[in-house]
């Protein structure tokens, strides 16, 4: 077991600062949401982890989103109340699941979190996913802060009880980990009612998918009348010739910046509420929308012959905040005097892009592949930042699991005369990999499938996955074993490694891409930060035989710094910070003049001279 | 109350514990009856990137992001950042840097250099910069993982939260066994900053 610290029940009603995050957990749980499934993914991690500590409920970590999605599915028809979380792309991964539940509908309430990453503050794109729930024709709510991320919730659970539809809840990063004051009430009891089969609503053959379709078509016009009357889509009266139209965070910024406007807060967003907005409109001189990425609201309010404007003052990159919305105010003539222009000191400072680790085991993998001059097909995870300098030893990341199909394309047109590598991380193989290994087995494409198992989703924040033999709720579980796995899938050739070992994994990797068939790569050592921070554990230069060859400041390890002195060829040394070296010893094994020495090792030397 | 909003912005470099120093902000400025906001973004930044988090209290706060320029104390945990961000202060605001440096990897290419006197330029943009050593104060009280509490303590004669909430807030969220050392680096951290106020204006007769 790993303990998992529960969080205190809820007997009466409580005022306390919570993220936006942890707002949907508690929101779903007084909502006696039981079952919750998810894959990490930044920004909506938190939101699994949290529900997952609350007692009387279930929540699991799913090996993929799409997953995620079908075990909530299941749930939801058997008659528990579920909620299933993952970032704006995952919902890319479930889709195909999301648009066919939208036909049979559901039993008891199903919420779909989608978290977006607006600014892609870690994410590889920043796609606005309120298309996705239009798409998709369910309900979608968009909270504006912790508050109503906990209301919302709540409500968008109750809707799709009472329509029998699973609902979209769009946050972003802002909304996600930003806090604020939410009002907690007590639980109730979780219910499972049981599952009744109903085949013409539950099997989408042809035959009954198109009368679903004709429901869900009804559902819609019924969900736009809920829509145009509910209270989350509201007036706030104002002063001034100029209304906002507005929704999400983006509503913050406005209000931050305009105060006394007369405004329309959009909190139903699909379907949007067109007539309200109508009659608003007609209160008002001018129209203005503020919306962050698309223009989701303003393309329908132009559809439906509402006169706006909106993108010609706003950006469409990127994430707004109360300076943005403030410029495009003042462009659009609406400010009015309000907000003053402050211009803040601009000052240039040497950015701090993200590093590996020290001691992380993926540096060694990749400083053998820059060696070997290998073509390296990249994926989701802390090693895409192998591409960044010194390492600059990965060439593509697309999304979860391409690394692999990517590699194969390439092999397929001959397409490099360098060795083809695919590098993956555990979690990430587990979610979209393996898939992949078995067309190229099939397929016969030449290719070295690297799975760095560090046995955590490290990026999201250490995370089981079905590789750690661990559950969400701390239980044991069986661990995958990927050489076992590979060899199952018909990979002939699969090799472990230890990333430790500089040479062992060097040689490893000259092995497996120089047989002409597809491979596979296993290097296994545990992530530096999860589960437990190692501590330090520190090697030294041993400054006069250092010849600042820089061998060891090619590695890109944040504990190996440059420092003053020079040698006679005026080449800068190097020394290793004691706080953060982990003792993985990278260093030391690409020295070519053994300057490196473990700093233990010299004090017990120092002692026993002493002792003589 | 104040109807006017306060916004702190504190700053510094993943693992320095910039977030818990904000949280334990927001959490004495919702007891001492405010309505309170506060962002920052989780992800990369715990690789070694800038950390940032925004916390405004007041009536009523809206954005949870603080409009540009208009921090009233900017709390830095790293010399550099100090200077980054000194640009966001408010006109007579107040900015606090922890006199510590963390070299990123990137200062070791030729591209870039770590500012040679981050702290003195920072003055040059903000009237009322203090300096603090507050890893010194935190191993002089007993840990260098205090250094956030003597950091929160040195902002807390700027803010309208009395001193009762701040030891009941420190008591409940900080490592249990450790609550002296906490309140006791919270206490030196706010003396060391009255000194340094006396200092400067002592310099400016």
């Amino acid at each position: 077991m790993v303990k998992i610290k529960k969080l205190p029940e809820i007997k009466e009603p409580t005022r306390t600062l919570l993220s936006g995050n942890e707002a949907i957990a508690l929101g779903a749980r007084e909502m006696g949401v039981y079952f919750a499934s998810a894959y990490p993914g930044t920004p909506s991690t938190e939101i699994l982890e949290t529900f997952a500590r609350l007692p009387g409920v279930k929540a699991q970590w799913s090996t993929n989103e799409k997953v995620a999605f079908e075990t909530g599915i299941g749930a939801a028809l058997a008659g528990a109340r579920t909620m299933v979380c993952m970032k704006h792309v995952g919902v890319n991964v479930a889709m195909d699941p999301l648009m066919t539940f939208a036909y049979t509908g559901t039993v008891a309430g199903f919420l779909l979190v989608s978290a977006d990453d607006p600014e892609m503050h870690s994410s590889q794109n920043e796609q606005d996913n309120r298309n996705l729930a239009r798409f998709a024709k369910i309900p979608m709510f968009e909270p504006s802060d912790s508050r109503e991320a906990h209301d919302f919730t709540k409500i968008a659970l109750e809707v799709s009880e009472r329509f029998a539809t699973p609902v979209m809840l769009r946050i972003t990063t802002r909304i996600s980990h930003a806090k604020g004051i939410v009002e907690l009430e007590p639980w109730p009891t979780p219910e499972v009612t049981g599952f009744k089969h109903d085949i013409e609503r539950f099997v989408m053959v042809p035959q009954f998918a198109r009368k679903r379709h004709h429901e869900v078509e009804l559902r819609l016009k019924r969900l736009m009348r809920y829509s145009e009357e509910s209270s989350l889509n509201r007036v706030e009266p104002g002063k001034g010739p100029v209304g906002i139209v507005t929704g999400g965070i983006a509503y913050q910024h406005v209000r931050e910046v305009l105060p006394d406007a007369p405004l329309f807060k959009i909190g139903i967003s699909n379907p949007l509420p067109v007539e309200a907005i109508r009659a608003f409109a007609a209160t008002v001189e001018r129209l203005i929308v503020v919306e962050e990425l698309d223009p989701f609201y303003e393309e329908q309010m132009h559809a439906a012959g509402i006169p706006c404007e909106g993108k010609r003052y706003f950006p469409i990159e990127g994430e707004l905040n109360p300076d943005i919305v403030a410029e495009g105010l003042r462009e659009a003539g609406a400010l009015n005097g309000q907000a003053p222009e402050i211009h803040p000191v601009g000052v240039e400072v040497l950015p701090r892009p993200p590093v590996l680790c020290p001691g992380c085991a993926h540096r060694s993998v990749f400083t053998a592949l820059k060696k070997m001059k290998a073509e390296v097909f990249g994926d989701i995870g802390c090693y895409t930042l192998g591409a960044l300098q010194p390492l600059s030893a990965l060439h593509t990341c697309i999304c979860m699991g391409a690394s692999v199909g990517m590699a194969s394309g390439v092999q397929q047109v001959e397409g490099s005369k360098r060795p083809v590598v695919a590098i993956i991380g555990d979690s990430t193989f587990l979610h979209g990999g393996i898939t992949g290994l078995l067309d190229a087995v099939y397929n016969k494409a030449p290719v070295t499938i690297i799975i760095l198992d560090n046995r955590a989703t490290a990026m999201t924040g250490g995370q089981q996955h079905p590789g750690t033999g661990y559950t969400l709720q701390g239980e044991e579980t069986f661990a995958v074993d990927y050489i076992k796995l590979s060899k199952a899938l018909g990979v002939k050739h699969a090799f472990p490694t230890d990333p430790y070992d500089y040479g062992e994994t060097l040689k490893t990797l000259k092995r497996a891409v120089s047989i002409p068939e597809p491979t596979v790569v296993v290097t296994t050592r545990p992530c530096v930060l999860y589960p437990v921070k190692l501590e330090p554990e520190p090697y030294r230069v041993l400054l006069d035989i250092c010849n600042g060859c820089g061998a060891c400041i090619r590695i890109g390890c944040p504990a190996v710094i440059l420092i003053e002195e020079t040698t006679d060829k005026g080449l800068h040394k190097v020394t290793i910070d004691p706080d953060t070296c982990t003792g993985c010893r990278l260093c030391l094994q690409v020295c070519p003049v053994d300057a490196i020495e473990p700093v233990g090792e010299i004090e017990e030397a120092d002692k026993s001279e002493a002792e003589c | 109350m104040t109807e006017q909003t306060t916004n702190i912005l504190i700053v510094g470099v993943g693992g320095q514990g910039v977030i818990l120093a904000s949280e334990l902000l927001s959490e004495a400025a919702m007891q001492a009856g405010f309505d309170v906001k506060k962002s920052e973004v989780h992800g990369m930044s715990q690789r070694g990137g800038v950390v940032s988090s925004h916390v405004r209290f007041g009536k009523k706060v809206y954005s949870p992001l603080i409009p540009a320029g208009t921090a009233d104390v900017v709390l830095a945990f790293e010399a550099a950042e100090g200077l980054r961000w000194a640009g966001q202060v408010s006109e007579d605001g107040l900015l606090v840097v922890n006199n510590q440096r963390i070299i990123p990897t990137i200062a070791h290419t030729k591209d870039y250099d770590y500012p040679e006197d981050p702290i003195g330029e920072a003055r040059k943009i903000v009237k009322r910069t203090l300096a603090l050593d507050g890893l010194d104060i935190a191993n002089r009280v007993g840990s260098p993982k205090l250094v956030n509490t003597v950091l929160l303590g040195a902002i807390s004669g700027e803010l309208p939260i009395p001193g009762e909430i701040w030891e009941a807030v420190i008591r409940r969220r900080v490592p249990r066994g450790t609550e002296e050392m906490n309140l006791q680096a919270f206490k030196e951290g706010a003396d060391a900053n009255k000194a340094e106020i006396e200092k400067q204006s002592s310099l400016k007769v």
